[in-house]
């Protein structure tokens, strides 16, 4: 069965003038995590804020458990968890008070509200700071506990938008971590990125989005086989370009991509690849400026699907209205 | 629509529960119109002749009030749109509570905040020579009117916090259209001293016509004002409760349907 379902959703802002969505559809089976790629301004928060009833598409519709979001919003913001980019907490509150009076904005009770806060800070390692200010919280900390803040009533679909954008590595695995554990618990999750490594890690399906569509869709390793897994990137110096593509695409069995005097291109076996690249630019007498073995990146996802890189095409609103993202 | 209430009271209990943890924002809020007591009552209390009984402090009290619960419009708006900023509103979006609940919840707040601001100005006035001497009923009836002006003012600010984009902006917009508006007025001098077209808008005023309210209700005759002869300078207390009513009826559901609406 289908937990989420968005069909053709449309949404343009200032008029028309700029397209956040054009007919992008998708769907999320209950019980597993589906991963949307994509670059800034590729239309995954406003895809999120959609199915999670913040937003009217101008047309298309969507459901979440079987419930119509756009005519039954209420319904489905009972079902619904969402954690955004941005700590939506009260930062001069403690992390106690905000899990208490969204424990009571969900209309538990009064007890059931405190052992559910004290419950999840001891879950998200957050009891030795529950009665410090938001404020005084590092990034890390601050997702977790916003993310605390949409496990209140055990939901059972998740949405989570660009959950460790701005983390530092370790924040990252420490969120990367929690956010696994929930999907053992059997929570159906949306979850948008722009790190296909995130992606790779979490999801099981992966939607790589561009300008406000699916552009591509399948597992993880269907798509990282269609990139070509890790790429072989050298650097040469100008007179020695044309020769050193040539090599690239003949050890690779690609074509290469150029970047000044960066060549790359995907290759299957890195380690053999590279030996091989060596050993031809070594009879060639060229001597790289630099060479090595890339995994593949957002970008490289891009290349491959679109032929362009990924780069922010529309200023997504939300961002300038608010001022939130940054 | 059965949580409408217990959703609103958890929402004005959040805010309750910001001051109890950042405490310099009542000890500011509180600050400010006391200075503005004693700035007025010692700096112009000695040189303007007011001709009233029990001196110029009498006539200014009023003022202040009217003046310190006109604000409430810039910080009802300014923490509306803080929250907005923070994506706090969204989340709260999120949630099945009910539609109203969250604006509700910061008018009741705003409003909780202006009764203590009321209580702190009312003992530093009584300390400093201001006697209101119509009984305890016209007194209270004068607090009420207080009470209310600033509540109907908060939903114009909540219609300013749903739509400014920094709140920032709303701090120096609110003090532009505030400070005008409590000095065109009676509440400091006069109005018989202006040109008179300004007297004109000084008459039709609501701060004006609260702070003549005010003052009848203390128990004072209505000094400053109503050479122009308008109707509201002659029945401040009718104008003045039109007027709340027209705020709150205009405003109430125009911020109620902006909140649902104003993210499609």
């Amino acid at each position: 069965m289908k937990s989420v379902i968005a069909e053709n959703l449309v949404k343009t802002y200032r008029k028309g003038e700029v397209v956040a969505l054009n007919n992008l559809s998708l769907d999320v089976e209950e019980g597993t995590v589906l991963g949307v790629l994509g670059p800034n301004g590729a239309g995954k928060t406003t895809t999120v804020r959609i199915l999670a009833t913040l937003l009217k598409p101008d047309s298309g519709h969507a459901t979440v458990a079987g419930i119509d979001v756009i005519k039954n919003p209420e319904k489905v913001r009972e079902l619904i968890g969402l954690s955004g980019q941005y700590a939506a907490v009260d930062e001069t509150l403690t992390g106690w008070d905000n899990l208490v009076m969204f424990g009571r904005l969900y209309h538990l009770g009064r007890q059931p509200s405190i052992d559910r806060a004290n419950e999840l800070l001891e879950r998200f390692d957050l009891t030795a700071a529950a009665r410090r200010p938001i404020k005084t919280y590092s990034g890390g900390m601050r997702r977790r506990l916003d993310l605390a803040a949409s496990l209140i009533v055990k939901p059972k679909i998740l949405f989570l938008d660009e959950p460790t954008t701005g983390l530092d590595p370790r924040g990252r695995q420490d969120m990367w971590t929690v956010i696994q554990e929930l999907v053992k618990g059997g929570v159906t999750l949306l979850l948008t990125t722009q790190y296909l490594e995130e992606a790779d890690q979490l999801a099981d399906e992966i939607a790589v989005i561009d300008r406000g569509t699916v552009i591509a869709r399948g597992t993880s390793d269907a798509l990282k086989k269609q990139v070509g897994g890790e790429r072989l990137e050298i650097t040469v110096e100008n007179s020695d370009i044309s020769v050193a593509q040539e090599i690239v695409a003949r050890v690779s069995g690609n074509s290469t991509h150029l970047d000044l005097r960066t060549i790359s291109a995907p290759v299957l076996t890195g380690s053999v690849a590279l030996m091989e690249t060596l050993r031809a630019l070594d009879e060639a007498k060229i001597h790289p400026l630099d060479i090595g073995l890339k995994r593949p990146s957002l970008d490289d996802v891009f290349l491959s699907l679109t032929g362009h890189v990924a780069e922010e095409t529309v200023d997504e609103p939300v961002k300038k209205k608010r001022g939130g993202k940054r | 629509m059965k949580h409408a209430v217990s959703d609103a009271v958890t929402i004005t209990k959040r805010q309750l529960l910001q001051l109890a943890r950042v405490p310099e924002v009542l000890v500011f809020s509180t600050i400010q119109p006391v200075m503005f007591v004693l700035l007025f009552r010692f700096v112009f209390g000695g040189s303007i002749a007011s001709n009233q009984p029990g001196g110029y402090v009498q006539l200014l009290m009023p003022g202040i009030f009217v003046q310190t619960v006109a604000f409430t419009l810039a910080s009802t708006a300014i923490g509306l749109a803080e929250d907005m900023k923070k994506g706090l509103i969204d989340r709260f979006r999120s949630l099945p509570i009910s539609r109203g609940a969250v604006i509700i919840g910061r008018t009741f707040g705003d409003a909780l905040l202006n009764i203590l601001v009321l209580v702190v100005m009312a003992l530093a006035g009584f300390a400093v020579g201001w006697r209101p001497t119509s009984g305890i009923l016209h007194t209270s009836l004068a607090f009420l009117f207080l009470f209310a002006f600033g509540y109907a003012l908060s939903w114009i600010g909540i219609l300013v916090g749903l739509s400014v984009k920094e709140a920032r902006t709303v701090q120096s917009v609110g003090f532009l259209v505030t400070f005008p508006l409590t000095f065109l007025s009676n509440a400091f001098a006069p109005t018989t001293g202006m040109p008179r077209a300004l007297q004109y808008f000084a008459e039709w005023n609501p701060v004006s016509t609260m702070v003549a309210a005010c003052r009848q209700l203390f128990g004072l005759k209505n000094q400053f004002g109503a050479t122009a002869n308008s109707w509201p300078s002659q029945h401040p207390l009718e104008t003045s409760l039109l007027y709340m009513v027209v705020l709150m009826v205009v405003f109430i559901p125009l911020s109620i349907r902006k909140y649902k609406n104003f993210s499609s």
